[in-house]
């Protein structure tokens, strides 16, 4: 079996006596979607954040590309090339696109100072790609519509070379239209050989985009499973019963 | 060259949106405008003259210093309730430095060209430690600005008192004072240099902008309006500098002078006062932060975190060292403010300071900075200081009752923030 990209193992985490993760065990191989799945609360966001840097787990080990990592910030984890877009966004409202896509890796010029021009038009070009319609380059993110911001976050991840990306919930604010187009853009992606780690509720979409969908319950793995090897109907009473039918059969 | 980047037609515009001039400066200028000139009718001309004019900027420069650092502070979401006492202790520190520590514990002589220096690099090194420390708490251990800096309020001003046993000393360094104002300005000429630069450099700046956009294919303002603004940022510096080259030197104090050097004052020999280096170096202070909050990352740092902590906390922003930079720098700032203050009053005194906190809160708040964080400018916050310094010293001529004058003031600070509030929410930002 070749080296996976990511590779969590027995991860776990608590928050003051609560379990939020409890000994999960996943990986990611390039060119693969692994979707997450499970009711609110019931640990993805948790354990996503902990390979995003947002959270330091307690116990565990994440290994990248057959090496052990620490990550113990969201630096690090952009240092091994792993990106993520937040179900929150994390835009700083006050700022344009283009502040928002290269915040803390601001592009400079010769004399240190941050090249807004270059960055602006930089923004132009892969908002072109991503969300033809747009415009609103010079305004303040608060001023867009939530498919518009959602764009910005998506540009975040996909500008720098991400080798890792993870998702959490990328298509939550948006409409039909904008939905196809996350989609084309996972796809895209994913020839690309990144890895993409994808959080969603929508367990049709899932299928669709994701080669194995993971569903957790009350903080601990239920099961994995290739989505060939599993009907919607298995994922829901794994999801609610936090039993994998095909184990109890 | 206007041409060929017109290749989108913008929508039609009004002559104001085409000069790209900031609606909300505009109503503070105009703010100040009528103050000055409410006041100027009120003194019967005596606000207007170039005498007051120059008062006003050398006694605005202390608070204007302070308020650049605290537009920082405050689009940070923090607030500095300590940068009075601070300055009170940056202030003992130089005078002490100078009049006590080299001439006594060194042995540098009284009056030795080093002693000044080496007496600002020591407040600075201590307001930027001070800050540091503060910040510290704020962004490490997480106590609130407003606790650490209202503990600072205490203890800064009474470290003061210490170290001076509570003495007033002076007179300070000959060279020390000249960054008080009256004690050191530039002369015509020299100011006129100055001006003229600025302008220069002013209008470089423009066409090197306008020249940047349209090399990465960007709007451009059509080409009158930005001569328009050129030239009103000529006629302002230029007009600046022209009314503090008519405040002559009184002929007493010329005859002091030329007595001093052994001469006798000739009957037709005038000479004016021109630029202070105290406003020059408020000046320099106001383009350097203007650089650091629009041209560095730190600036980009400091904006994003006071829009959305936790989107610039993983956006890979160290958003509690960036804390300890900004209070650093606001200490830095209080120990600048400091040597204006003490050199000003050629002394440095226990009270140096007192309620600055409020006023450079007050400053900032009207020019502009939102508590809620991610907005502010530095120029808006000297406009601030400057309407705020402006207000005070007109009703103090006007013979306005010094209880009255607080009233006033407070209630135009409580008025400009509801103006503001009516004006963004109009606009449609938050």
């Amino acid at each position: 079996m070749a080296t996976p990209l990511v590779d969590l193992k027995d991860i776990s985490i608590s928050f003051g006596g609560v379990r939020a993760v409890d000994n999960v065990s996943i990986n990611l191989m390039p060119g693969e979607v692994v979707g997450l799945l499970g009711h609110n609360g019931a640990g993805k966001s948790t354990l996503i954040k902990i390979l995003s840097g947002a959270y330091q787990k307690d116990s565990g080990e994440i290994w990248i590309d057959g090496e052990k990592a620490e990550i113990n910030s969201p630096r690090d984890a952009r240092r091994y090339n792993i990106e993520t877009i937040y179900q929150t966004l994390a835009l700083a409202d006050n700022l344009d696109a283009a502040s928002n896509l290269f915040l803390g890796r601001e592009l400079t010029t010769a004399f240190g100072f941050v090249d807004e021009a270059k960055m602006e038009s930089e923004t132009k070009k892969i908002m072109a790609r991503l969300n033809p319609n747009f415009k609103k380059l010079g305004e303040p993110v608060s001023a867009l519509s939530g498919g518009q911001r959602q764009s910005v976050a998506i540009a975040r991840a996909v500008y720098f070379n991400a080798k890792i990306l993870i998702m959490d919930e990328p298509t939550a604010a948006l409409g039909v239209h904008e939905t196809q187009m996350v989609a084309d853009l996972i796809k895209e992606l994913k020839a690309q050989g990144l890895g993409i780690f994808l959080i969603s509720h929508d367990t049709r979409e899932m299928l669709d985009l994701c080669d194995r969908v993971s569903v957790m319950k009350n903080g601990a793995l239920v099961g994995t499973e290739r989505v060939e090897d599993v009907t919607e109907d298995d994922i829901l009473s794994m999801i609610i019963l936090g039993k994998n039918p095909k184990e109890a059969a | 060259m206007s041409d060929a980047t017109q290749s989108t037609p913008a929508p039609k515009r009004s002559a104001l949106q085409a000069l790209e001039i900031d609606t909300r400066l505009l109503g503070m200028v105009g703010a100040f405008i009528v103050v000055c000139l409410v006041f100027n009718v009120l003194t019967d001309g005596r606000f207007l003259t170039p005498r007051n004019i120059f008062n006003l900027t050398i006694q605005t420069v202390s608070v204007a210093i302070m308020a650049t650092g605290m537009v920082f502070i405050i689009v940070t979401r923090h607030i500095d309730l300590a940068c009075g006492a601070l300055l009170a202790t940056c202030s003992a520190i130089m005078a002490m430095t100078q009049t006590a520590y080299l001439p006594q514990l060194v042995g540098l002589p009284l009056g030795h060209p080093a002693i000044p220096w080496i007496a600002i690099a020591v407040g600075m090194s201590a307001g930027a430690l001070i800050g540091a420390f503060q910040g510290w708490m704020v962004g490490y251990l997480a106590i609130p600005a407003f606790i650490v800096t209202l503990g600072g309020l205490l203890i800064w001003r009474n470290v003061g008192w210490y170290l001076t046993n509570g003495q007033t000393i002076g007179p300070l360094d000959p060279t020390f004072m000249q960054f008080g104002g009256i004690n050191g300005t530039l002369g015509t000429t020299w100011s006129w240099i100055i001006g003229i630069l600025a302008v220069v450099a002013a209008i470089w700046a423009l066409f090197s902008a306008r020249r940047n956009k349209i090399a990465h294919d960007f709007p451009v303002k059509p080409m009158w309006a930005e001569l328009v603004n050129a030239g009103i940022i000529a006629t302002a510096v230029l007009g600046f500098i022209a009314i503090l080259n008519s405040y002559e030197i009184p002929r007493g104090r010329l005859r002091r002078l030329f007595e001093a050097r052994g001469e006798t004052l000739p009957d037709d020999f005038t000479a004016a006062y021109g630029l202070p280096i105290s406003v020059l170096l408020l000046i320099a202070i106001a383009i350097g932060m203007t650089v650091i909050a629009k041209k560095t990352r730190l600036g980009r740092y400091i904006f994003a975190t006071g829009g959305n902590p936790d989107a610039a906390e993983l956006s890979g922003v160290n958003t509690r060292l960036l804390t300890v930079k900004v209070f650093a720098l606001m200490g830095a700032l209080c120990a600048i403010s400091a040597v204006v203050a003490s050199a000003r009053l050629t002394n440095h005194s226990n009270d140096i300071g007192t309620l600055d906190e409020l006023r450079v809160i007050a400053a900032a708040v009207i020019g502009g900075t939102a508590l809620s964080g991610g907005i502010g400018t530095i120029h808006g916050a000297i406009l601030g200081a400057l309407i705020m310094q402006s207000l005070q010293s007109g009703m103090a001529m006007v013979g306005v009752d010094a209880p009255l004058q607080n009233i006033v003031v407070g209630t135009v600070l409580v008025v400009a923030v509801l103006v503001d509030i009516i004006y963004r929410k109009r606009l449609g930002a938050k």
